[in-house]
């Protein structure tokens, strides 16, 4: 239906610079999700893709139309808001008419629109109801009802599912990506939530103080996150950073916790002794009873989960490290012989950028 | 044996409780009582006093049941306030109720719109010098009518408006209570509405009528009980800017009906006027309080 291109989009609120150049293409027909922690600037995008607030410089284009300084009405946009903004004084029909109401739609097309909508979304038999006798889920559907009537190009999200609980979140998170596919329309999703993210999108875009600090397919950005930011941030538990630093010419890597180890795909540039960071994924932590270079991992906390375990100690030079293992018990004050198999690493420098393999074909 | 006690001391702490409460909400009862009498009694014998004849109450009797003359007393204050005993010639009731009702009518919609669309320009619009709007408004607060009576009267004489019903509601009509109410009110519409209509493609106007109004109902249904009576009980400015007969209000006109004291003051007929100068307020209170009550009950977020 549309495409959504944004290009140096930057915002100011006084002295406060809250985007700082957001460059983001959206195909026809793609969830994009814009997922950061509060305060990354992520609504600010969105509202300045709805003409809700106008970029202090840079230029945001729907179906290669420039519409920087049009009204949100005049955008062919529909959003749906974090509480929903259903008008409380009318009935649901009438919250999902008035729009269209408003553009001087006819009378039955109005009603086929709704009618449609209410089906599509299974409310039909809640249109004369007033929003204050819905629950949050139906709510929940009549704001998207009230987006899909407009029949727009784009559709906007501004973290929609943060008001329900948790059951209810993970069943309208399905259903949104099923009704987004159904429908096809360009969407932008903002949520704070990772795995809502992780779900959801055909590609995230992962805000961090007002930049896009990586905008890739969400396996991407869960296999190869660009920087210690996105790799913090993507993943439950978090991935752990340990430090570390070069060695082997450029082949390997001395931890603090003592073993140097060599990288599994190629050697890095830099010289020895330069600082890393070395992260590896909870999931990714071995148990290793019989290797003989094994890390003895000192248990603090152990977090069962039914079908595995999330155990939390310190390495032996004092760092913490988080282990998800399919282990059934195991006690505090026990030390658990672990493994960090150099295949799973993801390797930051200093600054905390990813550094890719100076050999991207290693053997 | 040990249970049995402690049930039977149960027992006799819970009667010991019965018997506080229901002391207490004797005593309470008791107080409320006492204060509707107080407040009742000047009313009770309002209306009693109206149905008797001129010579029971000019004998100084104050009479505390009804006495027979009642439809003659409210036939004469309604059509002709009792004429024809002074002769200062009084106004009828009918007329000053409806000069009342007018003005009261006027002054509480009057002050409702100026003050729903000025509240709804400060705080919707961002316009320059929009706070030194608000404090200009805020500071009317502290000028009430009487203290600007001079001026205003003065304003009022030199557009020819003495003597008038325009005279009588404008001075009378903007209202920094009610645009402070507003305010108060539209802060707490969440700016996600605001939004949302923006996107749905309402206008400001469009806005303020099809979201606005109907949020603030209930508030407007508040205020126009309060103003209704607020210009219903109007005497000083009604009293200076009128001297036509033909524009004379119930509470103005009611205190010209009682003659100095060479005069003998048709007592059954002032009273019977006053009753009736309190059956519009009362019937405003019971009309519309009943529909904001089902408004608060409705309370919609």
């Amino acid at each position: 239906m549309a495409t959504l291109s944004l290009s140096s989009v930057k915002k100011q609120f006084g002295q406060t610079q809250v985007l700082h150049g957001i460059d983001l293409e959206v195909q026809d027909g793609e969830m994009i999700v814009v997922v950061g922690a509060s305060g990354c600037g992520k609504s600010t995008l969105l509202r300045i893709v709805a003409g809700l607030e106008t970029p202090s410089s840079g230029t945001v284009r729907i179906d290669g139309r420039d519409v920087t300084k049009l009204e949100p009405a005049d955008r062919d946009i529909a959003m749906v808001f974090q509480n929903y903004a259903l008008y409380p004084h009318m009935s649901v029909f009438e919250n999902m008419a008035f729009g269209l109401t408003l553009r001087k739609f006819p009378k039955e097309e109005i009603k086929r629109r709704v009618d449609n909508a209410a089906r599509i979304l299974d409310i039909t038999s809640l249109l004369e109801r007033k929003p204050k006798a819905l629950s949050g889920g139906q709510r929940q559907r009549v704001a998207m009802g009230r987006a899909i009537v407009r029949d727009p190009k784009v559709f906007l999200f501004d973290e929609p599912l943060s008001n329900l609980d948790a059951k209810l979140r993970v069943q309208m998170r399905a259903e949104i990506r099923r009704l987004q596919k159904r429908l096809g329309v360009t969407s932008l999703f903002v949520t704070h939530d990772q795995v809502e993210a992780m779900t959801l999108g055909d590609r995230l875009v992962v805000m961090h103080q007002g930049r896009a600090a990586q905008v890739a397919s969400p396996m991407d950005v869960w296999g190869t996150p660009a920087d210690t930011y996105v790799a913090g941030f993507i993943g439950s538990p978090a991935m752990n950073f340990l430090k570390a630093e070069l060695a082997a010419g450029g082949r390997a890597a001395r931890l603090q916790a003592g073993p140097t180890l060599p990288f599994a795909d190629g050697p890095r540039p830099g010289a020895d002794t330069d600082p890393l960071t070395i992260g590896i994924r909870p999931e990714h932590v071995e148990h290793a009873p019989h290797a003989p270079d094994a890390l003895p991992l000192a248990i603090e906390l152990i977090e069962p989960l039914g079908s595995e375990t999330v155990i939390h100690g310190r390495l032996p030079g004092g760092e913490v490290l988080v282990a998800r293992l399919p282990l059934a018990a195991s006690a505090i004050g026990a030390v658990l012989p672990v493994l960090l198999p150099a295949a799973a690493w993801h390797i930051f420098a200093a600054g905390g950028a990813r550094l890719a393999s100076s050999n991207p074909s290693p053997g | 044996m040990l249970m049995r006690d402690t049930a039977a001391e149960d027992l006799r702490l819970a009667r010991i409780t019965e018997r506080r409460q229901a002391r207490s909400r004797w005593v309470a009862h008791a107080i409320l009582a006492l204060g509707v009498l107080i407040f009742a009694f000047p009313i009770w014998i309002t209306v009693v006093g109206s149905t008797h004849d001129v010579n029971t109450i000019g004998r100084g009797e104050v009479p505390l049941w009804f006495g027979s003359e009642a439809i003659a007393n409210y036939v004469s204050a309604w059509t002709t306030g009792g004429s024809s005993v002074r002769t200062t010639g009084a106004v009828p009731a009918w007329l000053m109720l409806w000069n009342s009702v007018n003005m009261a009518v006027l002054i509480a919609v009057g002050k409702i719109a100026i003050s729903l669309l000025s509240a709804y320009a400060v705080v919707f619009f961002s316009f320059p010098g929009r706070m030194v709007c608000f404090w200009l408004i805020f500071i009317t607060l502290m000028l009430p009518v009487e203290v600007r009576i001079i001026p205003t009267f003065e304003v009022m004489v030199n557009l020819g408006l003495i003597n008038s019903m325009s005279g009588l509601v404008v001075p009378l009509v903007a209202s920094a209570t009610a645009t402070l109410l507003f305010r108060q009110f539209f802060l707490t519409i969440p700016d996600e509405y605001v939004e949302a209509a923006k996107i749905d493609g309402a206008g400001p106007l469009r806005f303020f009528k099809d979201v606005v109004l109907p949020l603030s109902v209930t508030n407007i249904a508040a205020l126009f009980v309060i103003l209704f009576i607020y210009g219903w009980n109007q005497y000083l400015w009604p009293l200076l800017i009128i001297s036509d007969k033909d524009l004379e209000t119930v509470v103005v006109g009611m205190t010209k009906m009682i003659g100095t004291s060479d005069a003998q003051n048709e007592w059954n007929v002032i009273m019977a006027t006053a009753v009736l100068a309190m059956v519009p307020p009362v019937l405003v209170v019971i009309f519309m309080q009943r529909w904001f009550v089902k408004g608060l009950t409705e309370t919609e977020k």
